[in-house]
């Protein structure tokens, strides 16, 4: 059966599945290990980690299902030919997304506006022509008299979802105590006082919550959105809430690839200069004192510079600018690599220096027990929880590095949907009259969100595998 | 202590060697001057003379690494290697693309990001440990526990929307300073409030929370349960003995980064419009003069290095266990 569609394999995207492949293998891993699960488990206990995990849960599946790209066929109109694909790659979240992204207006509108931010001249019905604030072509298009309508349309619409989503989540609830209770062989009714009191071993009553609140925003604001533009729209008429959702991915392709680019290097080289010591550990640390002596907006300033130096003059290499935005990307999530690796590198050196002369490694060594296996075998599992720390840690820090990045022109490529990006671009509006707000508060909602939940979760991640830290 | 210095010294020839070297390969061998040419010139439809113009213009047009038509020492000196790279060496940072000394420049505009960074830095420092202090008096309790979630909120917000959130407010809509700008002597002081309020509030929440842990860990070490088995007052415990004990990994923060407050920060100082070297650096990003980014670069690292050695040096200032050999 042939599929009216093209499976697109991005680099990214590439990169993305072998990071949950390598994800969901270590918790399998992890699972069946008693003593590893142990700091799993006190981090299930903090009502606090958990909310945190469930809105991290929610922006990864928003991340993932934009992961997902393919290009659609083209409708054939000669039989003989080859098969033609669109050459814009669309993902499974613009798919979900259709009616928001192809509800441009023509410039700015207010978040849940029926009218245009701006006056244009219109010609009315009778032949006059005046300056007025036009209808918005998609928000509010569905009512007749908008000025009086709105506020009562959009009331009985956010009320009727919020009932509704109500009513579903307490069947949900109601159905999660009564699996628990099943499981714990607890009577439905204690584990109900159990839950709503918040003394169960799992942090439940924080992750319901927190899981009904997203499904409840969600509930409300996806219909919604079809019929408003909720964020309004920016100059060029995008609606800002696609805008802030596709920037979900770019953030998280900075935050995670980038560490999973930089492991590999921190550990072979932190454990390799701890174990062997003398003339290795001189080259490895002078290495790393070289390149963490740049300045890293430096270092990676002038690496993109090149990079676009490199991909002007190789331009035809790329095949849409999707690609080429997309191998952008990948290369900076190398070069912020090649910048972060120090740290956890430095670190680790430090611990295998300690290791190395504890009584079971020099026990290993006296039976025989080669050097690869002692490094890969003996050491590298005591400094799992090193590595766990600094990946979580950064995170959030790469987030934010991103903004920060693309406002330099360093960043992602312009043409790339981002946070930065999309701060960037907006910046000079709230120097205009009236202010439009409305791209930077999608920007910093999306963003703020994300960035507090990586704190928050990272924080209890630390807690429980750090071993100074661990019975404060 | 001065053989500890000049080991130190030595030692960082070496790594200023392989920051030239690695600049080097970044900028001539990754790309040829013909494609910086290109670039600056426009992509499409340029001549062939134009481009030897371009790079005769701007000395690139002499061999890479080494110059086989040239007699003697100048086989070596006559290269872009030697002309572009070496130079730094001596701090001699060549001109840029628009023909300024860029040495004069950097020399010129590094006042106006000192005058930003430097109190920036002192008062984040003393506001961050004065509220990190006052957050473990009151440990463990809401106070701390509130202290904890504000700072750690803080800490999720990007340091663009303290900027253009702190411009908004207190330039647009109280009219308080100035949105942005510079002036020279004490005209400055009106315009450099702002950032360096941005610069605190943007910074508590993680400086708070550093310091906090510092000051815990302090806090739960023997010395201290003996001061306070002595009948001292809890204050004079915290100023006393735990601040000035943790003054050491405070300081191993702090004094790396002083020098490095010459090259002043770059999203500051273009958003306020501030002529330090952080705009001189964005504005050579973005118009892609390679010269000025590489002198940015061999100056960072020089700076970085220094701060290292200030590190080790102010160790034996602040604790006498230390010796330097």
């Amino acid at each position: 059966m042939e599929f009216p569609f093209q499976w697109t394999l991005l680099w990214t995207d590439r990169m993305i599945y072998l990071l949950l492949v390598l994800v969901v293998g270590f918790g399998f891993y992890v699972s069946r290990k008693e003593h590893l699960l142990a700091p799993w488990r006190q981090i299930r206990r903090r009502p606090f980690a958990m909310s945190a995990l469930v809105l991290l849960l929610f922006y990864l599946s928003i991340g993932l299902m934009d992961s997902v790209h393919f290009r659609k066929q083209l409708p054939m109109t000669d039989t003989s030919k080859a098969l033609q694909y669109d050459p814009e790659v669309l993902s499974l979240l613009d798919v979900l997304l259709e009616g928001l992204k192809n509800n441009v207006e023509k410039t700015y509108s207010a978040p849940l506006a029926t009218h245009a931010f701006n006056k244009q001249m219109l010609e009315g019905p009778d032949g006059t022509k005046q300056r007025i604030y036009p209808r918005l072509k998609y928000g509010g298009a569905h009512l007749v008299n908008p000025e009086t309508d709105r506020w009562p349309d959009l009331l009985s619409r956010v009320g009727e979802r919020a009932v509704f989503g109500i009513g579903i989540i307490v069947l949900f609830y109601i159905w999660v105590m009564l699996v628990l209770s099943q499981k714990h062989q607890i009577p439905p009714k204690e584990m109900t006082r159990k839950m709503i009191r918040g003394e169960t071993e799992t942090a439940w009553r924080a992750i319901l919550l927190t899981a009904g609140l997203v499904f409840i925003v969600v509930g409300i604001a996806g219909p919604l959105s079809t019929k408003y533009h909720l964020f309004g729209t920016d100059k060029v008429g995008q609606d800002v809430l696609y805008l802030a959702l596709k920037g979900v991915r770019t953030g998280l392709v900075i935050g995670t690839l980038t560490t999973l680019v930089m492991l590999p290097f921190a550990i072979f080289l932190g454990i390799s200069a701890g174990y062997f010591r003398g003339k290795i550990d001189d080259a490895i640390q002078y290495l790393y004192t070289t390149l963490s002596s740049i300045p890293g907006v430096l270092l990676i300033a002038a690496a993109v510079l090149i990079l676009q130096v490199y991909m002007d003059k190789n331009a035809d290499a790329f095949a849409s600018i999707t690609e080429r935005a997309d191998i952008r990307l990948l290369f900076l999530c190398l070069i912020l690599g090649v910048t972060s690796w120090i740290g956890l590198c430095r670190m680790l050196r430090g611990e295998t220096l300690k290791l190395r002369e504890m009584e079971y490694v020099q026990a290993a060594k006296a039976l025989g027990v080669g050097n690869q296996r002692i490094m890969t075998h003996y050491i590298l599992p005591n400094v799992m929880h090193l590595v766990l720390i600094a990946v979580v840690l950064d995170f959030s820090g790469l987030v934010l590095a991103e903004a920060i990045l693309s406002y330099v022109g360093v960043g992602v490529d312009p043409a790339m949907i981002s946070w930065g990006n999309m701060i960037n671009s907006a910046r000079l509006e709230l120097a205009r009259e009236p202010v439009v707000w409305w791209s930077l508060t999608a920007a910093f909602i999306f963003m703020f969100v994300l960035v507090l939940a990586a704190n928050v979760f990272s924080d209890a991640v630390r807690d429980a595998f750090d071993p100074r830290l661990r019975g404060r | 202590m001065i053989t500890y210095i000049i080991r130190r010294v030595l030692y960082a020839i070496p790594i200023l060697v392989g920051v030239n070297l690695l600049t080097f390969i970044l900028f001539f061998v990754v790309n040829t001057p013909d494609d910086m040419a290109r670039l600056h010139l426009g992509m499409k439809r340029v001549t062939p003379e134009a481009i030897e113009k371009w790079k005769a213009d701007h000395g690139y047009d002499i061999p890479v690494a080494w110059n086989a038509s040239a007699e003697g020492i100048q086989k070596i000196s006559e290269t872009i290697f030697f002309k572009k790279s070496v130079r730094l060496f001596v701090f001699d940072f060549g001109f840029a693309d628009d023909g300024r000394n860029i040495g004069a420049d950097i020399r010129e505009r590094m006042w106006p990001s000192l005058a930003i960074a430097m109190p920036s830095l002192i008062v984040g420092l003393l506001v961050n440990i004065t509220v990190a202090m006052l957050i473990a008096f009151f440990r463990a309790s809401y106070i701390d526990t509130w202290g904890i979630i504000v700072a750690v909120g803080m800490m999720s917000i990007s340091s663009l929307f303290y900027i253009i959130g702190g411009q908004f407010l207190l330039s647009k809509m109280f009219r308080l300073v100035p949105i942005s700008g510079y002036d020279e002597g004490i005209n400055a002081v009106k315009f450099l409030v702002l950032p360096v309020l941005v610069a605190l509030v943007g910074g508590i929440g993680s400086g708070t929370r550093w310091y906090r842990s510092i000051f815990l860990e302090e806090i739960g070490k023997d010395y201290v349960r003996t001061a306070r088995a002595k009948g001292l007052a809890e204050l004079t415990v915290l100023f006393r003995h735990v601040l000035r004990n943790a003054l050491v990994p405070i300081l191993t923060g702090v004094v790396v980064v002083i020098p490095l407050l010459f090259m002043g920060s770059l999203v500051t100082e273009s958003f306020f419009s501030i002529p330090g070297l952080g705009s001189y650096t964005i504005d050579a990003i973005n118009s892609q003069d390679f010269g000025i980014v590489r002198a940015m670069v061999f100056l960072g690292s020089v700076l970085y290095i220094v701060g290292l050695i200030l590190t080790d040096i102010s160790y034996t200032w602040v604790d006498p266990r230390v010796r330097l050999r």
